[in-house]
């Protein structure tokens, strides 16, 4: 097949256009491409990583090499994988879901996106000076000079500072969306669960980021400028203070669009209003406040005063409150729905199973003896994979298969799409659950390889096994993504039988987003469009028995 | 003696070890209560909820201010149950140190090994100060006064049948209790992060009955015997070669306190950080290129003959 020179030429051009535009939706599907490319590269870190640790004593890696891995592994998961997906998400969804035509400010849209792109090959262009190898939370004084000599922690540090930027902006344009360009007839309090979250979280963003470039610019005039911030006289300590500051928000960052997606997906699928909207939302809030409350609980084991650990141990055992809440909501949206199990779904559910047992060793966490045992142990890597991993990646993929259809037009293949989340799931859960064990069992995180103890080589044999099967699983849904643009079936505006703003535009939606905006009276539009003769601004806010326009199957307590 | 513990932090061996163990498995299993009822709520709900062809709705209920009360109200006594717990244990686990209490132990990390010395009085035959590395030994029953300290970047120690884990800080003293109920080995490792050879920064606690600690720590503190031989060939290419830069050997007038004090290398069954065991052939190989045995370590590689390989290791064997 050779193309012809006319068509080549269009292609260009619509690539350049591609590069240049400043339409949300554009924005947000680049922002999903950039975070899987980084996801595929961080995944094959892991790989590696996996590969080494397989046997006791195994010399694939040496030990600097091992621990830039690591370091590359998480900086590029959380800044360039996980971060960019979020922001992808809720820069595609969030204005159609509010019913605007695009960002408040599109083109500084395009510049987050950008310069935060330029951060993550910032990251990469260390490669050639010797990479990082310091963690992702690059503790002083090994982030220092005299124990990181190689420039690749100044270029980490600089790509950091980017990806902050980047991510500072998108959040400011994301607010002032959010509170000046809703749909006629939508309130704050009446928006799309994803949308609150994306909304919520980017006030977050606004307050952790900027303290992370702080303490960024502070590492960088002790390292490049011989200040004494950190070390040389300086405290070690003030950096984990500053660090975690910035890193317990970000790990709610992380998290709550995620949430989001979630709050999407269970209902549609159950057919039902997610139950309690207003818990759901208002604990996000609280979540918000608290996260910047509860940092210290990275740093049980620096040796904090006794009140000093007993406050964060309480706050953080506080923040799990909201938290549960949450879960429960989502479990109260399946009762009594009428259950479908397309793929969202399947991921939804398996979200649910794995966030909790991600919460609940997070709280055996906030337990402070606890942790004085187990921190900076596998069973702390296989509590943050459950909810980086088991959570928010899973809620990623499940938005995925819901949106899917919105953002191209089409279905993503079913039997590929389930044999894909079977793959994933009993990967995921193959290479982390045993992880708690060897926690238990005291082998140390971030080890190149470990001494042959009982039981330490066949749980990390299992460990990597299962992380080939997920990556087999993962490889099986960018095929998906691939075939299904040209071969699956085509979707309709709304396959899902969805209720929010978003299903009311055609699928993939136009520039401008709407022609003509349906009213918008509740929280779900289109289901007040379907049943005329039912609609939720006619009914209680809650639902008991003591008020009207309740059908008699939907009472809790049958008289 | 008896083989390592499989799960340590099950299986305390300290009575600072042991309340933590048992909030432990209190907690674990509370957390698997509620985890089971998650997850067997989102099982039953889904099974029971499918849908089953129905053409209508599902009734659309959107929540019950009363059911989250009550969700609320029971996760906060929960909660507050685990934090009374909490704070319980810690009083148990890690008591009051004091600031000025003299410490009996100090336990020194360093890029990638664990430096232990005992300060001239800590003991009561008030010997001189003896040092050690990676081998530390305590009298069993009787609680140690630890004073941690770091010699570069943040480490941690952690042995997990004998209680919490603390972090050495540079430039920051800490103090924790270290004790074993009865004698034993018990695993150690750094526990944080702390460069190349973290991975190789284990170390082992020795507990042993009272006598034969008090002998111990005699020997220790005794400087090196005169060497005879081949052996004192052995070291006098040790003087000659400059290892005393970094080495102390006491007795032989080398003074370094970068690497670890090899007066009584001989006493110890591991070395480098637990990378390698005290065999003639591997402490020959260490000598030989320590880069190839633990890369990165901060130890050169020095140009020997086969012979004065064989000089040197023969001397450090003798240093029993
Ligand atoms: C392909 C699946 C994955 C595998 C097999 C995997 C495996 C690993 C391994 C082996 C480590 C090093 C553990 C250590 O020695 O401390 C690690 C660390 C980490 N992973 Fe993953 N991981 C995966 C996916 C993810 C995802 C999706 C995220 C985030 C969303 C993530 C976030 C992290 C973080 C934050 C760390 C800690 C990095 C650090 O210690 O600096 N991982 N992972
Ligand atoms: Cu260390």
């Amino acid at each position: 097949m050779t193309a012809s020179p006319t068509r080549t030429r269009t292609r260009l051009r619509g690539a350049a256009s591609l590069l240049a535009s400043t339409d949300h939706k554009v924005i947000g599907l680049l922002y999903l491409a950039l975070g899987s490319l980084y996801f595929l590269i961080g995944g094959l870190e892991a790989l590696v990583m996996r590969v080494q640790l397989a046997a006791p004593g195994n010399a694939v890696l040496t030990g600097e090499t091992y621990n830039a891995f690591f370091t590359l592994h998480g900086t590029t998961m959380i800044f360039l994988a996980v971060m960019p997906m979020l922001l992808g998400f809720s820069n595609y969804l969030l204005p159609l879901q509010i019913g605007a035509r695009d960002m408040a400010f599109p083109r500084l849209n395009a510049f987050g996106f950008w310069i935060t792109a330029l951060g993550g090959l910032l990251l990469y262009l260390s490669l050639l000076e010797g990479p990082p190898s310091a963690g992702w939370f690059a503790y002083a004084p090994l982030s220092e000079r005299p124990f990181s000599m190689s420039l690749g922690t100044d270029f980490w540090a600089a790509a950091l500072i980017f990806m902050g930027t980047g991510s500072t902006l998108t959040a400011i344009n994301l607010i002032v969306t959010t509170l000046r360009y809703r749909a006629p007839g939508m309130g704050l309090w009446m928006m799309p669960m994803f949308s609150w979250m994306a909304f919520v979280n980017s006030v977050i963003i606004v307050f952790a980021m900027p303290a992370l470039n702080a303490a960024l610019v502070m590492l960088e005039v002790d390292r490049a400028l011989g200040g004494h911030n950190f070390a040389h006289g300086g405290s070690a300590l003030l950096w984990q203070h500053y660090f975690w500051f910035f890193g317990h928000p970000e790990v709610y960052i992380m998290i709550l669009p995620a949430w989001g997606l979630i709050s999407e997906v269970i209902p549609v699928y159950a057919r039902k209003p997610i139950f309690g909207y207003e818990f759901v939302a208002g604990s996000t809030l609280a979540i918000a406040v608290l996260s910047f409350a509860v940092y210290a609980h990275h740093m049980f084991a620096v040796g904090l005063s006794r009140p000093v650990n007993l406050a964060f141990a309480a706050s953080t055992m506080l923040i799990a409150i909201p938290t549960g809440i949450k879960v429960l909501n989502w479990v109260a949206t399946l009762w009594r729905g009428s259950i479908r199990f397309e793929t969202p779904m399947l991921y939804a559910l398996a979200f649910l199973v794995q966030f909790t047992l991600g919460g609940v060793t997070g709280v055996s966490f906030a337990v402070l003896p606890i942790d004085w045992q187990v921190t900076d142990t596998y069973y702390v890597v296989a509590h943050f994979h459950y909810v980086l991993m088991g959570g928010t990646l899973f809620a990623l993929l499940s938005g995925l298969h819901h949106y899917y259809p919105k953002m191209t037009g089409r279905l993503l293949g079913d039997t590929l799409g389930k044999a894909a989340f079977w793959l994933i799931t009993l990967g995921f859960n193959g290479v982390f659950l045993v992880q708690h064990a060897l926690g238990l069992m005291g082998m140390p995180r971030r080890v190149y390889t470990y001494p042959d103890l009982p039981g330490w080589g066949a749980l990390n044999r299992v460990s990597t096994v299962s992380a080939f099967v997920m990556g087999a699983g993962l490889v099986l849904v960018l095929v998906n993504l691939v075939v299904s643009r040209q071969l699956g079936r085509v979707a309709g505006d709304n396959p899902w039988r969805a209720w929010t703003l978003e299903w009311a535009t055609s699928s993939p939606p136009p520039a401008g987003n709407f022609t003509r905006l349906p009213p918008v009276k509740s929280r779900r539009p289109l289901w007040d469009l379907a049943h005329p003769e039912d609609p939720d601004h006619r009914r209680p806010a809650r639902h008991d028995r003591t008020h009207g326009h309740i059908r008699p199957e939907e009472q809790e307590h049958p008289r | 003696m008896s083989a390592p513990a499989a799960v340590p932090v099950l299986q305390p061996a300290s009575p600072l070890a042991a309340p933590i163990t048992h909030l432990t498995v209190f907690t674990l299993a509370l957390g698997l209560a509620v985890f089971l009822a998650v997850t067997g709520a989102t099982l039953y709900f889904s099974w029971k909820y499918r849908h089953r062809g129905a053409r209508s709705e599902p009734p659309q209920l959107f929540g019950n201010a009363r059911d989250e009360v009550i969700w609320m109200v029971l996760a906060a006594l929960l909660l507050t149950l685990l934090f009374a717990l909490a704070w319980w244990t810690m009083n148990r686990a890690d008591p009051h140190t004091g600031q000025d209490g003299r410490p009996d132990l100090i336990v020194t990390g360093h890029q990638w090994y664990w430096e232990a010395s005992y300060p001239r009085g800590s003991n009561p035959e008030g010997q001189g100060v003896a040092r050690t590395a990676n081998e530390i030994h305590i009298p069993a029953g009787r609680r140690m006064l630890v004073q941690l300290q770091s010699a570069d970047v943040i480490h941690d120690l952690w042995v997990p049948q004998l209680g919490r884990k603390l972090d050495a800080v540079p430039g920051q003293n800490g103090r924790l209790w270290l004790q074993a109920d009865r004698p034993g080995r018990y695993l150690g490792a750094c526990a944080e992060f702390c460069g190349a050879q973290h991975a190789w920064m284990r170390f082992t606690v020795i507990a042993e009955p009272e006598a034969s600690y008090r002998a111990w720590l005699a020997r220790q503190a005794r400087p090196a015997a005169a060497a005879t031989g081949p052996a004192a060939q052995g070291a006098a290419l040790l003087v000659r070669e400059g290892c005393g830069e970094c080495h102390t050997v006491r007795g032989l007038g080398t003074h370094g306190t970068v690497g670890p004090d090899l007066t009584h290398f001989a006493s110890r069954a591991t070395f480098a950080g637990g990378a390698l065991r005290r065999t003639p052939a591997q402490v020959r190989s260490w000598l030989q290129d320590p880069q190839r045995a633990k890369p990165g370590t901060r130890m050169p590689r020095y140009p020997l003959t086969q012979e004065q390989l064989t000089q040197l290791t023969t001397y450090l064997e003798t240093l029993k």
